[in-house]
């Protein structure tokens, strides 16, 4: 209810919000010492890789670092291209 | 007896462990319990004044360890309850003065002597942190609900972890009710998504917190405090107790008010 008239009124995230979305990003990368640079690097090796064995749709590919709890997966996500349209 | 260690750390420094460890020592003593504090913040030594104990110090951590006193001869004992004893910090050393090794030997010793052995730390991830939890059964940890605070905890309690002595337990300090609700301040909520581990203690701002500790007389024995019931809630937890989060609020119509303080919503 509040949101929602927060929404119509254009409201500024709180304060509160501000720095849990902050702290959230600030947490993956120090407890995986990956910063966001590095994730690019990594994307675009996979790619590489990948591509050796079967062909990738590069542009939709995804990675990115779950969290749950204080474990962190690494999630990537790459669609194949499918057969038949790798024949046209 | 078969004492057990609670190391209380926190990372970033000001957050409130002096605090928690004298009221918490003070709060175990008064559920029955033996218990020996110890200072491990060699050169800032603290722990003394803040539970009122600095005149009758006569020897310290560094005694004991260098061997010119007997163990029983550094703790000093406090008037108000016979069965809490502190251990005080060498004001002119450095830590460097203690070691880890020096830490496991001295609590082994506590152990048979006492129920709870809880030991104050410096902040910081250097050698005062690794002496604090080397003898540790149990590590909490305190922050207050602010990033740098949180981003700290974060970082010391990957170090737990890393020590094995994890999982860490949260106590979540000064946090402001109002200022959770006007969405200011991060709810208790966003705090334990955040650094996911267990919750031990939640401690109210309170002024009446440096009022206390100006005479000496730990927020634990004001009956009125509402951060004094936090820390002695924080105590009874430690013995087993399952003491339910909404007694934090004593006044009457705040239920609602705790709901929002976990969920921060408006
Ligand atoms: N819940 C609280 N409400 C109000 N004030 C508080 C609360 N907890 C702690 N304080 C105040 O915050 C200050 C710092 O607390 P304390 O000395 O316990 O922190 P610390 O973590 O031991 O610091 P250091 O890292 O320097 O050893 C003190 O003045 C204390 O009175
Ligand atoms: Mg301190």
């Amino acid at each position: 209810m509040t949101s929602f008239i927060g929404r119509i009124l254009k409201k500024p995230p709180s304060s509160a919000l501000q720095a849990k979305e902050r702290l959230h990003l600030v947490l993956v990368h120090d407890r995986t010492d990956l910063s966001s640079e590095d994730l690019k690097k990594l994307k675009d090796r996979l790619i590489q890789a990948i591509s050796d064995f079967v062909e990738i749709d590069a542009d939709e590919t995804e990675i990115q670092i779950q969290v749950e709890g204080r474990e962190q997966t690494l999630i990537a996500n790459i669609p194949l291209r499918s057969p038949r349209r790798r024949r046209k | 007896m078969n004492g057990k260690v609670v190391a209380i750390i926190s990372g970033k420094g000001g957050v409130g462990k002096t605090t928690t460890a004298a009221n918490l020592g003070i709060a175990l003593a008064t559920l029955g319990q033996k218990v020996v504090c110890i200072d491990t913040d060699i050169g800032l030594r603290n722990l003394d004044v803040v539970l009122g104990l600095e005149n009758r110090i006569v020897y310290d951590l560094v005694d004991v360890v260098e061997g010119r006193c007997r163990l029983t001869q550094a703790m000093v004992r406090d008037r108000r309850y016979e069965n809490l004893h502190l251990i005080p910090a060498a004001q002119t050393r450095d830590k460097s003065a203690v070691s880890a090794s020096d830490m496991v030997r001295l609590c082994e010793e506590l152990r048979s002597m006492a129920d709870w052995i809880v030991i104050d730390s410096p902040a910081g991830i250097e050698r005062g942190f690794r002496n604090a939890i080397a003898p540790a059964d149990q590590v909490l940890v305190i922050t207050n609900p602010e990033v740098s605070s949180l981003r700290d905890a974060d970082r010391i309690i990957g170090l737990v972890e890393a020590e094995e002595k994890g999982p860490a337990q949260l106590i979540i300090n000064r946090i402001n009710p109002e200022m959770v609700k006007r969405g200011d301040m991060l709810s208790i909520s966003d705090v334990i998504e955040l650094l996911a581990i267990p919750l031990i203690g939640i401690v109210p701002e309170d002024e009446t917190v440096l009022i206390s500790t100006n005479s000496g007389q730990p927020v634990v024995l004001n009956e009125k405090s509402k951060a004094g019931l936090a820390f002695l809630n924080i105590g009874k937890r430690l013995l087993g107790e399952e003491v339910p989060w909404v007694s934090l609020n004593v006044k009457a119509g705040l239920l609602s008010r705790l709901g929002q303080l976990f969920s921060g919503e408006t």
